[in-house]
């Protein structure tokens, strides 16, 4: 057990656990941010996706420790101050990206970060950017064109 | 027309008494007063099953099905308002709670049943079937494409008209006018001749005194305002911010998590667990041994898993401790072989072997396809609590209903003891209507008085499957000198459900379709179209060949097959126009066309395939669907684009292989999915025929594998006849 102090979502936040613990299981269960979604374990799904100080990671095989001093954000930080739709959120309502909305979050903060770093992504870009999140919706179609609106934004 | 209102009049009359029933509830002396405590809130007038009318003019669609990312809760709630001239921006809806009152156990019937096609004197098997899949599936159904052409079509739309015409009743006699006089838009009543207005919640008590009308008066589709509109899913913009709730994210006070381990052989028992290792692992609470599968419960989930990975559990043998899937498609052969031409009989037309002798030639051909794990995003998970008699249970559930009988079942309790909260569920795909899973959980927390969540591993989550089944089909044509079919002779494995798919589409004066099913340890599971998957391919692939036999290419041999439908035609030509079929392409990329009709809906697609890369790769995939009427275009179209992603997902990689009898692969790094940079284009056209209305959610996935199988023998010249097709490609190279 040690503390662990970090921010997420611009809060700071302090944890007093295993620091082996991978990060998605502290934001779900001892946070209670359960936006963030388990779907493999082993980071080949993407749906665990997070900022890492802007950075995107998959929680599920980042260890608490890897947090500490850092900043997090999560789905539930990515809209405005204000609580406005970033215009990623925006775009996917648009374009009615999800269906059973499960791997959505992921999705989400995969494209915020994409869309940062590269503001007129390419296809190419939004294959590198993208191809770590999977979708058994197979909503790719509607994610591409939901980034590129975005970007139109 | 006519015949959309005569189905729906027969979902409300001949099953009145049932759940389809308008108004079925309200009846004195029927079960209203207990139906109202589980769905009306106070000030809230229960006016039918599937509507609720409250005091600020509000109407709550009450849907029997879950959302798992097919739009249900819409489109359901979509047919209701229409129906019943609602304002769309006071429409809510709500989950139906578990309770026989919802049962669409007709519905479930249809299902079985498909529609008048369906050859007489197979009706008694179907029935058979019907039976079968009713106490094993249970009653309360998400799956099979029903909810709109069932739910939507006899219920919903029937409940919104029911529901307008009570009202109208209603405000007549409060103003005494004549109900002809009265006209409704928007959730309000008006008389225009008295120049008197009020929303429809002024009458909800006095229609609620009504027996509801047994033939509600439907629109036709030039009076629709809502149905055939692409209105936004109501459940979209929860699934942008995390706020959507799935099964995996329930939370209540003072709960425990729990990870559990079955055998890697199907159907071992446990013989003994070994827990020196993980008793005393940080944040342990407990060690189940279940017999049929083992538990950890932790105060975290990861704490739980990490200990569960530490045990060491003997099973018992089951006899299956050697078998290969190799073994199993040997039984299967073998089951064929003893068969010869005497399988069980699934379509005779005709008479095969007068065609045979009187054939140019015969040709034959053989196929397979592995067995499959459904692989929905969110792994399986039940959140149960036990405590005083009662149980409650929170999952992601296809089938509620049956859920809650089975848990009564297990735990000895009085069904109306066991309390089913359905929460999303994060993908279905067939797996989520089984009910191993919520009884693991209620299993486990009867240890304890506090709630535990399970939540399975993605590794558990794919060994420990309900499959769609490995199979082996057999064909033998009897052609005529131009290489046209005579006779159609098709010998599989595995019948399951629904049973008209091996019928083909084509006509063939001549068929025998029968099948031998060889007994193995891998359970069946109805996966995404369930036996449409694999006789998708196996048909497809087989028309196909014959018409290279002929001579002639895939589009052209069809039309000739088809020339009786005018339905198939328009599919099957709408799709060839779209992908511009016979352009000339590039070297190293092709062209492959399929159409099956399933769960009522018609689809063709056309696939263009490069095979320059070191695995094939589709391109574009041009795809026209018929399903009567669409309901709301935008989703069906999301269906349809899914539908092709899971098949294509299959068709490139999707492969389970046993070895030692139990599942080898575990997770995504071995068991791959579809990822954004494999995904193709996807265009979709709609075909509103106006036949009967047919289902979105499945009839998308089984064209796909034989496109791309007929695509990559145009680019290739080689016949694709197992799956997954990246494997195959590489066994040539």
């Amino acid at each position: 057990m040690a503390e662990i102090r970090f921010k997420v979502n611009g809060e700071d936040t302090v944890v007093d656990t295993d620091p082996s613990t991978p990060l998605l299981w502290v934001l779900r269960e001892q946070l209670k941010l359960n936006g963030t979604k388990f779907g493999c374990g082993i980071a080949q799904c993407g749906a665990c996706t997070v900022h890492l100080n802007g950075t995107p990671v998959r929680s599920c095989s980042t260890a608490l420790a890897a947090a500490e001093g850092a900043e997090i954000t999560t789905i539930e930080g990515v809209a405005g101050a204000d609580g406005a739709r970033h215009k990623v959120q925006a775009a996917w309502i648009e374009h009615q990206v999800p269906q059973c909305g499960y791997c959505q979050s992921g999705q989400i903060m995969s494209a915020v970060a994409l869309l940062r770093d590269n503001p007129d992504p390419s296809d190419e870009d939004i294959d590198a950017a993208m191809r770590g999140n999977i979708c058994r919706c197979g909503a790719y179609g509607r994610i591409r064109a939901a980034i590129k609106s975005a970007a139109r934004a | 027309m006519g015949k959309w209102t005569r189905r729906g009049f027969i979902a409300a009359g001949v099953l009145s008494g049932g759940v389809l029933a308008v108004g079925v509830g309200i009846r004195e002396g029927h079960r209203a007063p207990k139906l109202a405590g589980l769905v009306a809130d106070e000030d809230e007038t229960l006016i039918n099953v599937w509507v609720k009318l409250s005091r600020d003019n509000t109407i709550t669609a009450i849907v029997p099905h879950s959302e798992m990312g097919q739009g249900v809760f819409t489109s359901m709630a979509q047919m209701l308002a229409d129906e019943m001239d609602a304002d769309w921006e006071k429409v809510t809806f709500e989950q139906a709670p578990a309770h026989e009152a919802y049962a669409n156990y007709p519905l479930g019937r249809e299902f079985i049943m498909g529609d008048a096609t369906v050859p007489g004197f197979v009706q008694d098997s179907l029935n058979g079937g019907f039976l079968r899949i009713a106490q094993s599936m249970g009653l309360q159904i998400t799956g099979g494409s029903t909810a709109v052409r069932f739910t939507g079509m006899g219920g919903m739309r029937i409940a919104g008209a029911a529901a307008r015409e009570m009202i109208v009743k209603a405000a007549a006699k409060t103003w005494n006018v004549s109900a002809t006089e009265l006209r409704t838009e928007n959730s309000y009543v008006f008389a225009d001749s008295m120049g008197l207005s009020a929303p429809y919640s002024d009458f909800a008590l006095q229609a609620g005194k009504y027996a509801p009308p047994t033939q509600p008066k439907l629109k036709s589709p030039d009076q629709y305002t809502l149905m055939g509109t692409s209105v936004p899913r109501v459940d979209i913009p929860s699934k942008t911010d995390g706020t959507a709730e799935f099964g995996i994210d329930v939370d209540l006070p003072g709960m425990k998590y729990a990870a559990v381990m079955g055998p890697p052989v199907l159907g071992a028992m446990t013989q003994g667990v070994d827990d020196t290792y993980a008793r005393d692992m940080p944040g342990v609470i407990k060690i189940l041994d279940k017999g049929s599968f083992v538990a950890v419960v932790a105060d975290g989930y990861w704490q739980a898993e990490n200990a569960i990975r530490q045990l060491t559990v003997t099973w018992s043998e089951t006899g299956a401790e050697q078998l290969t899937h190799e073994d199993i498609f040997q039984k299967m052969r073998a089951a064929m072989d003893a068969a010869g031409d005497k399988g069980e009989k699934d379509v005779t037309v005709g008479n095969v072997q007068r065609a045979m002798a009187n054939a140019a030639r015969v040709y034959e051909a053989e196929y397979t396809v592995p067995f499959l794990a459904h692989a929905a995003m969110e792994p399986l998970n039940a959140t149960a609590w036990v405590r005083d008699g009662k149980v409650d249970l929170w999952s992601g559930l296809q089938n509620p209903l049956a859920v809650r009988d089975e848990i009564a079942a297990a735990l000895d309790v009085k069904k109306h003891d066991v309390t089913i909260h359905n929460v999303m569920l994060g993908g279905g795909f067939g797996r989520r209507s089984n009910a191993d899973y919520p009884l693991m959980a209620v299993e486990i927390a009867k240890e304890f008085t506090h709630p535990v969540k399970m939540i399975w591993s993605r590794e558990q989550d794919t060994q420990q499957d309900w499959y769609r089944p490995a199979s082996v089909s057999r064909f033998k044509a009897a052609l005529d000198a131009d290489g046209m079919p005579l006779s159609w002779d098709n010998l599989f494995t595995e019948k399951h459900d629904p049973p008209e798919a091996s019928h083909i589409p084509y006509k063939i004066d001549n068929q025998l379709i029968h099948y031998a099913n060889a007994e193995h340890h891998i359970r069946f599971g109805p996966w995404r179209s369930v036996d449409h998957t694999q006789h998708g391919f196996f048909i497809e692939s087989f028309v196909d060949e014959l018409a290279d036999q002929a001579g002639m290419d895939g589009y052209t041999y069809r039309r000739k097959l088809l020339a009786h439908s005018p339905r198939y035609t328009k599919v099957l030509d709408t799709a060839a126009e779209a992908a511009g079929w016979g352009r000339e392409v590039p070297d190293g990329r092709g062209l492959g066309i399929a159409l099956v009709d399933s769960f009522g809906t018609v689809v063709a697609q056309v696939v263009e395939v490069d095979v320059t890369g070191p695995e094939p790769r589709v391109v574009h995939v041009w795809c026209a669907a018929d399903p009567g009427y669409a309901m709301n275009p935008d989703g069906f179209i999301a269906q349809i684009e899914s539908g092709i992603i899971y098949g294509l997902t299959a068709a490139l990689y999707g492969e389970i292989t046993i070895e030692n009898g139990a599942v080898v692969q575990s997770n995504f790094h071995d068991y791959p999915m579809l990822r954004m940079d494999q995904a193709p284009e996807i265009s979709v056209e709609i075909i509103n025929s106006g036949e009967k209305v047919g289902g979105g959610g499945e009839p998308g996935t089984p064209p796909i594998a034989p496109a791309l199988a007929n695509a990559v023998f145009a680019a290739t010249g080689v016949r694709v006849r197992s799956q997954p097709i990246a494997n195959f490609m590489q066994g040539l190279s």
